[in-house]
C-alpha cells in the first residue's frame, strides 16, 4: 500500500501532505513515485521519513513551492545541493545505525530547577550521561525566557523546556522563528493548582472572579491548563481573572506576600507552599487531564543535524533516565540525588513527597497518589496538536495552522520510538490518540472543529 | 572619656548601636519549638523543622562562618563557594568598567574641550543615560549571543555615563586663566591637555569614576539574578529559590562589604589626585 507522506520528496509530482485530498488520477499516473510494499521495509520508511521531513521543512511546509521548485531544477540537482549543506547521510545514520563515538562529548544542558526536569538533572549525578560517553554539565537557569535565549544563542547544546515552547519557537511566536525539535517528553502530570490559605472556603472556581493567578510562562501547559480549567467553569481567563507570568521559584514568596491568590505551577513549589504553611493543593493537574505532557527535552534542529552521534547518545541517556524515573521503586533514591544545592536546592522531604506521591495536601490530610508525577518520554503528535489548538483558541497564533504538520516537524516521535526500542522499552506504533480532558474528548484528527467547539475563546 | 579622640568615641558608639541592634533582633525572633511526637501529616509539612523566615543574627553568623571558612569549594557548575562567586562578579564588573573608562574618559575630554562636540553629542547622552542597564539585557543577550559578554556589556553601558559627563564637566570647567597661561608659554595643545587640563580636571574625573563603580556593583547583582550561572547575584537567586533567608542575608552583607571596599579604593585615589589651588 502506498504511503503518501513517504513518497520521494525530490520528485515534483509527489504529494507529501498528510491527509491531503488525494488527487486520485494523479496518484495512479505517478504510481511509480510512491513507495510500494516491496521497498517499504522499516529502514527504508524511516529513511524516507527523515528525507521528507527535511525537504518539507526547507520549503516551510509549502507544498506548492516545493513542487514547482522540484519541477524547475529537478529533484536530483536539489538533492545534491541539499546534501552539500546538510549531511543527510549522517542524519539518517544517527537514527538508523549504531551510533559512532559522540563528535562533541562536552555538553551544556540547561534546566530550570523544578521536579519536571528530574530525568535531565538526575542523569548527571546518577551517571546516565557518562554511560553513553557524554560529559554533560547541567546548568541551572533563572527562567524560561533565559533558557530560550541561551538555547537560541548556542550557549546550551540542548535544554529542558516546556512542551509548547519548541512549537512556539518553530512558529516564531514570542521569539524569532528557529526550527526546534523535541525528541522526548520529560514528565507527564506533576502540576497542581495551589491556593492561598486565605481561600480555604473558596473551592468552587466560580468564586474565583477577580483572583490573580501565577503561571511560569506564557507558552506552557500551566497556562493552557489553567485557562482550560477556569473556562470549563464558566470564567473567562482574560477578563474574570488575571494571569501573571511568575518564575516558579518566586511563586511561594508571592503567595505569601498576597500578590497572588493562587498559581498553577510546577513542583516542588506546590508542595513547598504546603510545607511553609502558606497554601493548599486545590487540585492536581492529573485530575484535569490524566497523563498530560508538561516539560520536555528540546534542542535546535542544527544540533541533531550537525552532531548526529552526540544527539543520538544524548537522547539515549535522557530516554534511559526517564524510564528509570518512571519506576516508583527508584523515586526515593532520585529525590536524594536531585535535592542538593547544585541541582534543585530544596529540602529532601519536599522533593520526596512530590516524587513518591505520598503528600500532605495542606488541608490536614495525607494523600497517596503514586502517579502524581510520572515520566514518559514518548512525544505523542496528538499532544502537540492539542497544544496548538489551545494556542489558536487563546489567540497566541493567528491564521490557519497546519496542526499536524507542525506537530510532526517538532515532536520527533520516530527518533524517540527508535531509541526506546533500542533500549528495550516498548513504544507505541501510532503517534495520534484521542485524549480526555475534564470529560471532554479531543479528536486530534479534527483540531479546527475542536477549537470551534469552545464557548469561551479568542479565535 | 576626655582622653578619647572624636574618632574613637564615634567608633565606640557605632559598636554599641550594632550590639543593641543585634540583641533586639535576636530577641525578636521566637525560638522554634522543639518537636515532640509527630503525626505523619506533621512530618510531611515539616513539623518541627524550621519554616522559612527571618533568622536571628546568631544563625547568620554561623552561616557566615561556615561559608567564609571554605570560600573556594566547587561542587559542580551550580554550587560554588562564596569566594568564587564574588570573584566572578568582580571580574565582570572590572572588565565592563575598564572598557567603559577607556571609552568615556577620552570621549569626555573631547566633549569638554570642544563646545561644538558637546552640543552635538549632548542629545544622544541625554537619551541614553536614563535607560536602566537591565533594559539592555534582552537586546544584549540577543545580539551578543553570550550571557557572560552580555553581563559585561550591561556593566559597560551603565558605567560609561557618569564618567563621560563628569570628565566633560571637569575639563570644561578648568579655569580659563590657566589655559591662557599655558598658551602664552606656547605649549602645544597635547601638552596643554596633559600638563594643565588633566591635573586640574582629575578630581572631577575621579569623582565620576567613583560614581560609576558604585553603579556597576549595584547592577551586576541584578544582572546575575536575571541571567544566572555564576556570581554573587546568582548566589542570592539560588538561595531565594530555596527560601533560605539566612543565606540571603549573609550574601547581602557580602555585597555591601565588597561594594564598600571598591568605593574606598576610589576614595584613596581621589585623595591622591586632589590638590590645593
Amino acid at each position: 500500500m502506498p504511503i503518501k507522506s513517504l513518497g520521494d520528496p525530490f520528485k515534483p509530482e509527489t504529494d507529501l501532505r498528510h491527509g491531503a485530498e488525494c488527487g486520485c488520477g494523479d496518484c495512479r499516473a505517478t504510481a511509480a513515485a510512491h513507495v510500494h510494499a516491496a521497498d517499504a521495509s522499516r529502514e527504508a520508511m524511516l529513511e524516507r521519513a527523515v528525507e521528507s521531513a527535511i525537504v518539507r521543512s526547507v520549503f516551510g511546509h509549502n507544498e506548492l513551492n516545493r513542487r514547482s521548485f522540484m519541477g524547475m531544477v529537478g529533484g536530483t540537482t536539489f538533492a545534491a545541493a541539499l546534501a552539500s549543506v546538510l549531511p543527510l547521510d549522517k542524519v539518517k545514520a544517527a537514527i538508523l545505525d549504531e551510533l559512532g563515538p559522540p563528535e562533541k562529548p562536552d555538553l551544556n544542558i540547561g534546566f530550570v530547577p523544578i521536579t519536571c526536569a528530574t530525568p535531565i538533572i538526575m542523569a548527571q549525578p546518577m551517571g546516565f550521561y557518562e554511560r553513553y560517553g557524554l560529559n554533560a554539565q547541567v546548568i541551572k537557569t533563572a527562567g524560561w525566557a533565559v533558557a530560550r535565549d541561551k538555547s537560541l544563542s548556542g550557549e546550551y547544546d540542548a535544554s529542558h523546556m516546556l512542551t509548547p515552547m519548541p512549537l512556539a519557537m518553530t512558529l516564531g511566536a514570542g521569539s524569532v522563528a528557529e526550527p526546534y525539535i523535541m525528541p522526548a517528553v520529560e514528565n507527564i502530570n506533576g502540576q497542581a493548582i495551589v491556593l492561598s490559605n486565605e481561600h480555604l472556603d473558596k473551592r468552587d472556581p466560580q468564586q474565583w472572579k477577580g483572583f490573580t493567578f501565577g503561571v511560569p510562562f506564557e507558552y506552557s501547559m500551566h497556562n493552557f491548563l489553567l485557562r482550560y480549567y477556569v473556562a470549563e467553569h464558566g470564567l473567562d481567563p482574560d477578563t474574570d481573572i488575571q494571569i501573571r507570568v511568575v518564575p516558579p521559584p518566586e511563586m511561594v514568596a508571592n503567595l505569601r506576600a498576597g500578590n497572588l491568590d493562587g498559581y498553577l505551577s510546577p513542583d516542588p513549589f506546590n508542595q513547598r507552599a504546603v510545607w511553609e504553611g502558606i497554601g493548599f493543593i486545590h487540585t492536581l493537574t492529573k485530575d484535569i487531564w490524566e497523563g498530560h505532557p508538561c516539560c520536555a527535552f528540546a534542542a535546535p534542529l542544527s544540533f541533531a543535524t550537525e552532531l548526529p552521534n552526540t544527539y543520538g547518545a544524548l537522547l539515549k541517556a535522557i530516554v534511559d533516565a526517564t524510564q528509570y524515573a518512571s519506576d516508583p521503586a527508584n523515586r526515593k533514591e532520585i529525590s536524594e540525588a536531585i535535592a542538593p544545592t547544585n541541582y534543585l536546592n530544596q529540602p529532601v522531604p519536599v522533593i520526596e513527597q512530590v516524587l513518591t506521591g505520598t503528600y500532605a495536601d495542606g488541608l490536614g490530610e495525607v494523600k497517596v497518589v503514586p502517579d502524581r508525577i510520572d515520566f514518559d518520554p514518548f512525544p505523542w503528535h496528538s499532544m502537540g496538536v492539542w497544544i496548538l489548538t489551545q494556542m489558536k483558541r487563546w489567540g497566541y497564533v493567528e491564521g490557519d495552522i497546519d496542526y499536524k504538520a507542525v506537530a510532526e516537524e517538532v515532536y520527533l516521535a520516530a527518533d524517540c520510538k527508535k531509541i526506546m526500542e533500542d533500549l528495550g522499552y516498548e513504544a507505541p506504533d501510532v503517534t495520534y490518540k484521542s485524549h480526555t480532558i475534564m470529560g471532554k474528548t479531543f479528536d486530534p484528527m479534527a483540531p479546527e472543529a475542536y477549537v470551534d467547539s469552545f464557548e469561551i475563546k479568542r479565535a | 572619656m576626655k582622653s578619647l579622640s572624636l574618632n574613637q568615641r564615634a567608633a565606640l558608639l557605632s559598636l554599641l548601636i550594632l550590639a543593641v541592634g543585634l540583641l533586639l533582633w535576636e530577641a525578636a525572633i521566637p525560638a522554634q519549638k522543639a518537636a515532640g511526637e509527630l503525626t505523619q501529616y506533621e512530618l510531611l509539612t515539616g513539623g518541627g523543622a524550621p519554616k522559612a523566615g527571618v533568622p536571628p543574627p546568631s544563625e547568620i553568623f554561623a552561616k557566615a562562618w561556615e561559608q567564609l571558612s571554605n570560600p573556594f569549594y566547587d561542587a559542580g557548575p551550580n554550587d560554588k563557594g562564596i569566594g568564587i562567586q564574588i570573584g566572578y562578579s568582580i571580574y565582570r564588573v572590572l572588565s565592563g568598567y575598564l572598557m567603559a573608562a577607556a571609552v568615556a574618559i577620552p570621549l569626555g575630554f573631547l566633549i569638554g574641550m570642544s563646545p561644538i562636540a558637546y552640543k552635538a553629542l549632548n542629545p544622544f547622552i541625554q537619551v541614553l543615560r536614563p535607560i536602566s542597564p537591565l533594559a539592555w539585557m534582552p537586546l544584549a543577550l540577543f545580539i551578543i549571543q553570550d550571557s557572560e559578554a552580555s553581563a559585561i556589556f550591561v556593566i559597560f553601558i551603565c558605567s560609561i555615563w557618569p564618567m563621560l559627563i563628569n570628565t566633560a564637566f571637569g575639563v570644561a570647567g578648568v579655569r580659563k586663566d590657566w589655559v591662557n597661561v599655558a598658551r602664552t608659554h606656547e605649549l602645544g595643545s597635547l601638552k596643554t591637555a596633559f600638563t594643565v587640563i588633566l591635573p586640574a580636571a582629575a578630581p572631577t574625573i575621579v569623582t565620576g569614576m567613583r560614581i560609576s563603580i558604585g553603579i556597576a556593583w549595584l547592577v551586576i547583582v541584578a544582572a546575575e539574578m536575571l541571567v544566572g550561572g555564576t556570581g554573587i547575584g546568582y548566589y542570592v537567586w539560588n538561595e531565594w529559590n530555596n527560601l533560605d533567608l539566612t543565606s540571603v542575608i549573609f550574601s547581602i552583607l557580602m555585597i555591601g562589604v565588597v561594594g564598600m571596599a571598591l568605593d574606598s579604593a576610589f576614595g584613596v585615589l581621589q585623595r591622591a589626585v586632589a590638590y590645593a589651588e
